[in-house]
């Protein structure tokens, strides 16, 4: 079993990262970009079975920092 | 006195810390490990250094932050032990709970590396007890990570409960209020993103950081 992680920045939480890219992709030339937020994608293979509370404990404990990030997981089958 | 350097892999300032806190106990400081569960039972003082522990991976601090050793560091701060937690060691504090908040990359999106003028807010403080409240000190600043971030909440119980020890005098990282070193509720615990182990000697071309360490073995003298 799998499960991605995506963690992001909560709104109002400053992203000079996705500020960057914003830059970078002005800089290319796109226009409409109207902004930019970067997160991380975690990967997790699990043993089947694994607990939903264990995932979310997982993200809670260590894959996110709750001060400053969200996260959602997705199973993958 | 006795005094304790958290060592992860990837701390690169613990050697500094540790003569910092040489110097002014007279005593070696105990090298702990980052796979040790415990610590001296009678440990007064716990310095958490600066560097980029475990590579800085997921989040700076994250990693160190769960590492055995710092269940025990909790545990002695608990009890009362003083922690002082430089630059990647704030960041280990925050991620770790023992000081709210968290440390995001700089606001403009560099690492700085430079002195920077701090104002000492809290001189009551065990570790900024032999500073004059209002003073000006300059520390140098070396950080790729060091905008503080509190929600508003947070930020206006730390400025109403005097924990914000130390802020910067200028713009350096887009720190929530200029922040640039915050107290636990007890008080004994410092968290702090400048470096004032490495202005402690003339040879440093400053001394500014010393009186931090000799504030703080003189509040555990007179404790004792």
């Amino acid at each position: 079993m799998k499960a991605r992680i995506f963690v992001t920045l909560k709104g109002g939480v400053l992203d000079p990262q996705g500020k960057a890219i914003h830059h970078a992709l002005e800089g290319l030339g796109f226009g409409g970009v109207n902004d930019v937020r970067a997160g991380k994608l975690i990967e997790l293979d699990l043993a089947d079975g694994t607990s939903d509370e264990d995932i979310d404990a997982m993200c809670r404990k260590l894959l996110a920092n709750t001060v400053i990030e969200n996260y959602r997981i997705e199973k993958v089958a | 006195m006795r005094s304790a350097v958290i060592v992860f892999p990837g701390s690169n300032c613990d050697r500094d810390l540790a003569v910092a806190f040489e110097t002014v106990t007279g005593a070696k400081p105990a090298m702990v490990w980052h796979r040790d569960t415990e610590l001296p039972d009678d440990i007064d003082l716990i310095g958490v250094p600066g560097g980029f522990s475990y590579g800085d991976y997921l989040r700076s601090g994250a990693m160190a932050a769960r590492s055995p050793v710092m269940q025990a560091v909790a545990k002695a701060a608990d009890r009362g032990a003083y922690v002082l937690g430089i630059c990647n060691g704030f960041q280990v504090l925050t991620e770790s709970g023992l000081l709210p908040g968290a440390l995001l990359r700089n606001a403009g999106g560099h690492f700085v590396c430079r002195d920077v003028a701090l104002t000492v807010e809290n001189a009551q403080s065990a570790f900024t007890s032999r500073y004059a409240a209002g003073e000006t000190v300059t520390y140098p600043v070396a950080h790729h990570d060091g905008n503080y971030f509190a929600d508003a909440a947070t930020l206006d119980r730390l400025e109403g409960e005097g924990r914000v020890a130390l802020r910067y005098a200028e713009g350096v990282n887009g720190s929530a209020r200029n922040i640039a070193g915050i107290l636990n509720e007890t008080g004994n615990v410092l968290g702090m993103m400048p470096h004032p182990e490495r202005v402690i000697e003339t040879a440093h071309g400053k001394t500014d950081g010393r009186r931090l360490f000799e504030g703080l073995v003189e509040g555990l003298m007179t404790r004792a």
